[in-house]
């Protein structure tokens, strides 16, 4: 790590030791008017969101489409399969009725959802990413074990180099470092 | 380490109102919790007995595909089906395996939208016996058929027949209930893993570790505008799950109750179901995490409260299950149809009169000792009392299946049913390949999920700063303190 010249600076890691510390940090980052900048968590920390000034996820709505997919694919599956392709006539009963179709409905329209709530998920988080400027601190191991970290982008319009550093350090971290890219 | 497993013992079962409920004791904070969790999979070589267990569980779980093997080569003769009872053994291990995969679920759901912060030491290990349990059960009705290499009928697939599946059957709902059931917690599973195996992705110093668990991570890198999201991911697949959990047994009675068989046609079959379900997955949870918890030092993690509650939540659905039975034979008496009201006289006074009693002591009797706290807290009673629960619950399932069949409307079609060592010995197997993947899932995953674990622990320290918990369940917004 950090061998390479300060043009490969991804940006800096501040590392704290207290939740709450992070979260108050977190708030003045957010004041500051910094955009590329991310917080890093062993575990969801509540408040964080609102410290960050995160707004919420699209998320729910693309799991009612996936939802609403499977109910319509659900019920016009079994009334072309038993009514229409190939017309089952069994006891009398109507070919396609709503009871009976019910519960594959109900578990057609569950999956579907989790599916897209699964895929759509890491899907907005751009993950799989295996490769991350981050991976390369050593002290952004312990991320997701016991430390809390504020990470702000080279690539920010605000970002000035030392002075961002100095900023990172006086919100109380333990430890500031640059990552390289 | 070792000053922690010495305070392994403490009791944080006293019901003491004015202090918050310690869900961890021990002292633990993130950084020991997660050295003790990530220390069992990261242990160079596994303990003797974990060997001598796999060595014992493969060879039955062997037994079993060699078992399958025989059966669909003779095909299903070698069972000890016959006329009248041509479901045996094979829907009694079903019916018993999926409902066994109802705790995990349940936990990692419903508790979850309950808020129920204790269920984060347990719901890892309850989600994974979920998923292995419905491993097992998914065997059988795929064996059952008689002609596996049609099993694929089952699926809306086009066939060379030119014909579809017939949705009306109740028997095809219990494959879509059965499959979106194992593909959710599947999911549900994954997804709540995803951060801890990032943890032992970082705290990796082999290289195949490295890249083992770094795959499976995802790349994740505990960022804030990802929890965002994973937390809203997480919640909905627990308000997906909940209505799904409640179908999925409800959709295996159908498969009884939409029949004309007396004492399957009732309409109670749906909830007691459920109730019996969410009885046998719990006692299941506790049959292999009382051992766990002893053999790898994980008792203030999984805390005698814990034991406790579930102790209190097998209690309340083993009396609804008693309740159940009781309701049944007040229908059968009530409804005044003769069929029934002879299925009921013959499953209490009948020839399996003995199966019918083991069940009753075992699922109605025995969980009533729960009333005494002395017997909720102490883990070899409840040991013994949910092996117990297990084995009545395996009976119910057969009381259900074998004796209706065994004697319906017309007594020179009545017959009894013996099952053969081949029945025996796949039922026995497909414990094997239970205990199996459990011991496999103890080795190599994180058994307690760490980063949930994390968000219901107040650290020590803390607590002069700010007097409440970090965590997500707490409903309070620091933000605005």
């Amino acid at each position: 790590m950090a061998t390479r010249a300060t043009h490969g600076l991804y940006g800096y890691l501040a590392e704290f030791r207290e939740p709450w510390d992070l979260i108050d940090a977190a708030a003045k980052v957010r004041d500051a008017g910094y955009t590329r900048w991310d917080c890093h968590t062993p575990f969801p920390l509540h408040g964080l969101d609102h410290a960050m000034g995160i707004r919420g996820t699209r998320l729910p709505w693309l799991v009612l489409c996936g939802g609403l997919t499977g109910l319509t694919a659900a019920l016009l599956m079994q009334w072309w399969m038993n009514a229409h392709d190939y017309p089952y006539l069994i006891s009398g009963k109507p070919l396609f009725g709503l009871p009976a179709v019910v519960p594959v409905t109900f578990e057609l329209t569950v999956l579907l959802s989790a599916l897209t709530t699964f895929f759509a998920m890491w899907g907005l988080n751009l993950l799989p990413q295996h490769h991350h400027p981050l991976f390369n601190s050593e002290r952004f191991r312990r991320a997701t074990s016991d430390r809390f970290f504020i990470s702000i982008e080279a690539r920010d319009p605000l970002f000035q180099g030392e002075r961002t550093r100095e900023f990172l350090a006086g919100l109380g971290a333990d430890a500031v470092e640059p990552v390289e890219d | 380490m070792g000053t922690l497993l010495t305070r392994d013992t403490i009791d944080n079962t006293a019901h003491d109102p004015t202090r918050p409920q310690e869900l961890i004791t021990g002292g633990y904070d993130f950084t020991s919790l997660t050295d003790k969790v990530c220390g069992i999979v990261e242990r160079r070589g596994a303990p003797r007995a974990w060997w001598v267990a796999l060595g014992f569980s493969s060879t039955l779980a062997v037994t079993m595909f060699a078992m399958i093997g025989y059966l669909i080569f003779n095909g299903v003769g070698v069972w000890g089906l016959n006329n009248p009872v041509g479901w045996g053994w094979d829907i009694v291990n079903f019916v018993f395996w999926v409902g066994i995969g109802h705790a995990g679920t349940l936990i990692s759901a419903i508790l979850y939208l309950l808020r129920q912060q204790w269920r984060t030491s347990i719901n890892r290990f309850a989600e994974a016996m979920t998923i292995f349990a419905v491993i097992c059960a998914a065997i059988f009705p795929g064996i059952h058929v008689g002609r596996v290499w049609v099993v694929w009928w089952l699926f809306p697939l086009p066939n060379y027949q030119a014909m579809w599946p017939n949705f009306r059957s109740p028997l095809l709902w219990d494959v879509f209930a059965v499959g979106t059931y194992a593909t959710v917690s599947l999911l549900f599973w994954y997804t709540g893993m995803v951060p801890d195996l990032a943890t032992l992705r970082d705290r990796a110093v082999t290289r195949t570790r490295k890249i083992a668990y770094g795959f499976f991570a995802l790349g994740w890198r505990g960022s804030n505008r990802h929890w965002h999201r994973y937390e809203k991911a997480y919640l909905i697949l627990a308000g997906l799950a909940t209505p799904l959990v409640l179908s999925v047994h409800s959709v295996v009675s159908f498969d009884f109750a939409t029949s004309q068989v007396p004492g399957w046609h009732t309409t109670i079959f749906p909830p007691y179901f459920v109730a019996g379900a969410i009885f046998s997955g719990f006692a299941m949870v506790m049959t292999c995490l009382i051992p766990a918890r002893e053999w790898y030092g994980l008792k203030s993690i999984v805390t005698l409260y814990h034991l406790e509650t579930m102790a209190k939540i097998i209690l309340a659905t083993g009396t609804m299950v008693g309740y159940a039975y009781a309701t049944e034979f007040f229908i059968a008496w009530y409804g005044g149809n003769p069929a029934e009201q002879f299925a009921f006289i013959n499953r209490a006074f009948g020839p399996y009169a003995w199966a019918y009693w083991i069940m009753v002591s075992c699922n109605v009797i025995s969980p009533q000792l729960f009333w005494f706290k002395k017997i909720r807290t102490s883990p070899v009673a409840l040991l013994i009392i949910c092996i117990f629960v297990n084995i009545g619950m395996w009976f119910e399932r057969f009381v259900i299946t074998v004796i209706s069949l065994s004697r319906d409307y017309l007594p020179s079609a009545w017959g009894y049913y013996r099952p053969t060592p081949v029945d025996m010995l796949t039922f026995a197997g497909s414990f094997g390949l239970f205990f199996t993947l459990v011991l496999l899932f103890m080795r190599y995953l994180p058994m307690i999920a760490m980063a949930e674990v994390k968000t219901v622990m107040p650290q020590k320290h803390w607590e002069s700063k700010v007097s409440r918990p970090v965590g997500d369940y707490h409903g309070t917004n620091p933000g605005d303190r």
